[in-house]
């Protein structure tokens, strides 16, 4: 026991980006670590900044987080490899512009100007390498991508610089609450107690909040990332598809990384994963059917990141029902982009009760 | 997806062949794949067409046998065919001939066989810095010399055979840089019996080191510091006191385990103090910590075509008695000669372990500019300020600057990046671990894939 | 830079960068681009750096070339055959390999 102010269980972005917002606002923080920092759906993150085509709930998480975004070098000390290529959803159909077009529609009359709908001509200007057959798409100028485990270590070095201990290996095994204290339960007999704990524990995060008597049944996938060789530059904005799964990039380097939902199978015990061949074939062949210029190109890495998500593919972010517990997990294949404004928004949950941002469609407690 | 199989062997060098010659004996169905496009690994690469075998020695031409006894087996034998991601289910994905295809197997026999340890010197990277070993197989496979002057460099048994070979085909090198630090007289008498146990192989040695001296080669003992020099190919090699101009530069720090697809699979593996390298944590019949996955010949440890042999025959017998051919006390009776044979040719090892041991300097590139990773063209420098920067291991690093994860996937990289690592953070090189290698084994095309 | 021992029998017509050269059955279409004596098989997709086969077993990439059209081949693992057209690779791009 040392006295901390808050312990945050989970060290993934978002634990080290709510670790971070809370050491800034002088809180003494303990971030623990089952593993390694991103060792799991952070680091293999796609690491898209998107605020593009988000649910209507996310949508003022995304365009705040995006303003940090813009000046990330400012809040962790580097650019994080951050750059604002655009991401545009594709159309293959008539149909599905059609389906993006009423999306953009109803996202302005939410208030929301970042999106727009592009025709066949600017879809061409935008992305000259795309197949003949797509017809449009939406758009998002100012979106783009950074690198996940740059920014990931960004965060680690901000948060320690202010003043949070990280320790890694050290996964948590009981939570009781007394006396207005956290004892958080480690191996080997050491105990660590804190007012305020943070789950942030992403696939693992039900297991955590089970810990102190909290149900939030929520699954997890092991998201699938394919990565070729480096290619001469052929696509600037990240790319996603209307009708199926893809993520879809070029990095500064010349490699692409190929993603967007298709998964392999998880092990929450071991922390591994198996990859899935079938499906690692379909999104190559999403991929191809979309830039058939990647017939040679060679794949040289394949991976999954472990990752909590919800039924309705929206995070976990609230107060728990015991005093002093926030949740933040969850973030169902699209929590990277967001995560310097949730780390925020845990802080002010877990000091003052209640976020800047809303946070009701995330109720911890929505499924039971 | 082929039909199912009993047992899926990867690798035909000695290891494979004698797995699978052996497990057919017992009954069982067998797929042999391989990458070469003809049996025999890498000691016996193009075993059954060499031009001029004479020159390459005794144990060379015990490896036609072993190819016409595969040739003659009916075993379903796959050249030019490479294992790109295995699961602990059993099911290979193979790609031939541009095609992705499925194996499913009752049980796996992996013979992938060694690599030459990288030798991360300044100018490795250059044209006409080569291994040793890719010298040899040119020499095997093209019968091609290369031309020129040539340096070898580094130390090891293979070096001397090579070199050997090289005088052997009108080739001799000009200079041979041995970087080798003990002395074999007293590491000889820390290892008196299995020396004894050894001792035609010993004599073999001296024989090989005499016939190229006595051809004239010039040797200069105890090198250190080597450079490869030039712009765009090799020019010169320099080391601490000389330098030679030179075409070719071939090097040679002896071979560790090839334990790419083994360790993809997260098996169990422990740090060989001896030979300083990771390998698989295996039972006296090469099971792993997978049951259904078992690995023999020199990706188990190395120990030579004899032990690879020995250690596929063992491989062999217990997936028979595993899979019900044989009872326990038949395997064991099977299994007593192979295991006597095994304990034979490992006997030598741990005199030339000791006295073969590599410097620091080859696991640990003291110049900051040395490339580490060839294929991202990653930097000592970088490998040691991202471990500053909080990458904690070798996958950290990956993550960070994409070292390893070029098409070699770490192969070439591993050992030095997991070396740099543990330097900058001052901690033993074993408790930073290894890349996790992740499938794809080896690049696949997009479009491969989805026709898979 | 090697040549074929005197009593090699080269009896495979390939051509390296529009190079013929006749190499022996069974070597590997690295091989016959050392065989040519080409400068290079391949240039460094980070850097530019020109690079030939280092390992000639299928561990390194190093001997990436284009082989009847087909690039990213690892010439080290493809046996030779009449008529092959095998090119060096040119994946030289100016990028900045601090960029991650």
């Amino acid at each position: 026991m040392s006295g901390w102010g808050a312990i945050v269980i989970g060290g993934g972005l978002h634990g080290l980006s709510a670790a971070l917002q809370l050491g800034r606002r002088g809180a003494k923080v303990l971030l623990l670590e089952a593993d390694r920092v991103g060792a799991h759906a952070s680091g293999a993150s796609a690491a898209g900044v998107r605020t593009l085509g988000r649910d209507p709930a996310e949508i003022p998480i995304a365009v705040a987080a995006l303003e940090m975004w813009r000046g990330i070098a400012g809040l962790v000390g580097e650019d994080c490899g951050f750059v604002q290529s655009g991401q545009v959803k594709v159309a293959e159909t008539e149909a599905e512009l059609a389906q993006l077009g009423e999306r953009v529609a109803k996202v302005r009359a939410l208030g929301w100007e970042h999106e727009e709908v592009i025709d066949r001509a600017e879809l061409r200007r935008v992305l000259p390498a795309v197949a003949p057959h797509c017809v449009g798409g939406m758009i998002v100028r100012t979106d783009g991508f950074a690198i996940a485990y740059r920014t990931v270590l960004a965060f680690r070095r901000a948060a320690e610089a202010a003043g949070v201990v990280v320790r890694e290996h050290s996964p948590v095994r009981g939570l009781e609450r007394s006396g207005g204290t956290w004892r958080v339960r480690l191996d080997g007999g050491v105990t660590e107690g804190a007012p305020i704990v943070v789950n942030a524990a992403g696939a693992w995060g039900p297991r955590v909040a089970m810990l102190a008597g909290e149900r939030i049944p929520i699954g997890y996938s092991a998201f699938m990332m394919l990565l070729t060789s480096p290619l001469p530059p052929f696509v600037t904005p990240v790319v996603g598809a209307t009708g199926r799964p893809l993520s879809f990039k070029q990095l500064a380097s010349g490699h692409v990384m190929i993603g967007g939902g298709h998964k392999g199978t998880g092990d929450l015990e071991t922390g591994t994963y198996r990859l899935d061949i079938d499906r690692a074939a379909y999104s190559a062949r999403t991929a191809l059917e979309l830039f058939p210029a990647l017939e040679g190109s060679e794949i040289v890495h394949a991976w999954c990141g472990i990752e909590g998500v919800g039924e309705d593919d929206l995070p976990i972010i609230g107060l728990g029902r015991s005093e002093g517990l926030v949740h933040a997990f969850g973030f169902s294949g699209h929590g990277f982009a967001i995560a310097p404004a949730v780390g925020e928004m845990v802080a002010q949950l877990a000091l003052y009760g209640q976020s800047n941002l809303p946070v009701a469609p995330f109720n911890p407690f929505r499924f039971s | 997806m082929s039909g199912m199989v009993d047992v899926v062997i990867v690798g035909a060098g000695p290891a494979g062949i004698a797995a699978a010659l052996e497990a057919s004996a017992q009954g069982l169905s067998v797929t042999l794949i391989d990458e070469q496009p003809a049996p025999g690994g890498q000691i016996w690469r193009g075993v059954e067409q060499a031009q001029g075998a004479g020159t390459l020695g005794q144990d060379y031409v015990a490896g036609a046998d072993r190819a016409r006894a595969l040739r003659a087996s009916g075993i379903d034998y796959r050249p030019a065919t490479t294992l790109w991601h295995l699961d602990e289910a059993g099911v290979a994905s193979v790609l031939s001939s541009g095609h992705s295809d499925q194996i499913e197997a009752r049980r796996v026999i992996l013979a992938t066989g060694a690599m030459e340890r990288p030798v991360p010197i300044p100018g490795w990277t250059l044209p006409g810095v080569m291994t040793a070993g890719a010298a040899q197989i040119l020499l095997k496979t093209a019968a091609a010399v290369p031309q020129g002057p040539v340096v070898l460099a580094g130390q090891g048994p293979l070096l001397w055979l090579i070199a050997q070979q090289l005088v052997a085909a009108g080739a001799p090198p000009t200079l041979i840089l041995e970087t080798r630090r003990a002395s074999p007289v007293a590491t000889a008498l820390g290892h008196l019996s299995g020396l004894w146990r050894g001792r035609e192989w010993v004599a073999k040695g001296l024989t090989m080191m005499r016939a190229v001296q006595s051809a004239g080669v010039r040797v200069v003992t105890g090198a250190s510091g080597l450079r490869a020099e030039g712009k765009d190919r090799l020019e010169r090699v320099t080391w601490s006191g000389g330098a030679q101009h030179a075409a070719t530069l071939l090097l040679h720090e002896g071979v560790i385990p090839n334990v790419q697809v083994s360790l993809a699979l997260g098996l169990a593996h422990e740090w060989d103090t001896a030979q300083l390298c990771w390998r698989p944590r295996l039972d006296a019949f090469g099971a792993t910590s997978e049951t259904r996955i078992a690995i023999a010949g020199d990706g188990a440890g190395i120990g030579g075509w004899q032990a690879a042999e020995a250690r596929g025959r063992l491989a062999a017998l217990d997936a028979a008695h595993r899979l019900g051919r044989l009872d326990a006390a038949q395997c064991d009776a099977l299994a007593a000669p192979w295991q006597a044979e095994l304990g034979r040719a490992l006997a030598i090892r741990p005199f030339l372990d000791a006295l073969y041991r590599p410097a620091k300097e080859v696991l640990l590139p003291p110049d900051a500019e040395t490339i580490v990773c060839r294929c991202e063209e990653v930097s000592a420098r970088r490998v040691r300020e991202a471990a500053r920067l909080g990458a904690t291991g070798p996958n950290q690093a990956k993550a960070y600057l994409r070292c390893g994860m070029g098409p070699c996937q770490g192969r070439l990289c591993g050992p030095t990046v997991a070396a740099l690592i543990a330097d900058e953070r001052g901690v033993p090189v074993q408790t930073v671990g290894t890349y996790r290698p992740r499938a794809p084994y080896k690049p696949i095309t997009v479009a491969e894939l989805a026709d898979g | 830079m090697f040549r074929l021992r005197p009593e090699a029998r080269a009896a495979v017509r390939v051509t390296v960068d529009g190079r013929d050269v006749s190499v022996p059955e069974g070597a590997s279409a690295a091989a016959a681009v050392l065989l040519a004596g080409a400068d290079a098989i391949r240039q460094t997709p980070v850097t530019g750096a020109p690079r030939l086969p280092y390992c000639m077993m299928g561990v390194c990439f190093d001997c990436l070339a284009e082989i009847d059209g087909v690039p990213n081949r690892q010439a080290c693992m493809v046996p030779v055959r009449e008529g092959m057209v095998i090119a060096c690779q040119r994946g030289a791009r100016v990028i900045d390999p601090e960029a991650a």
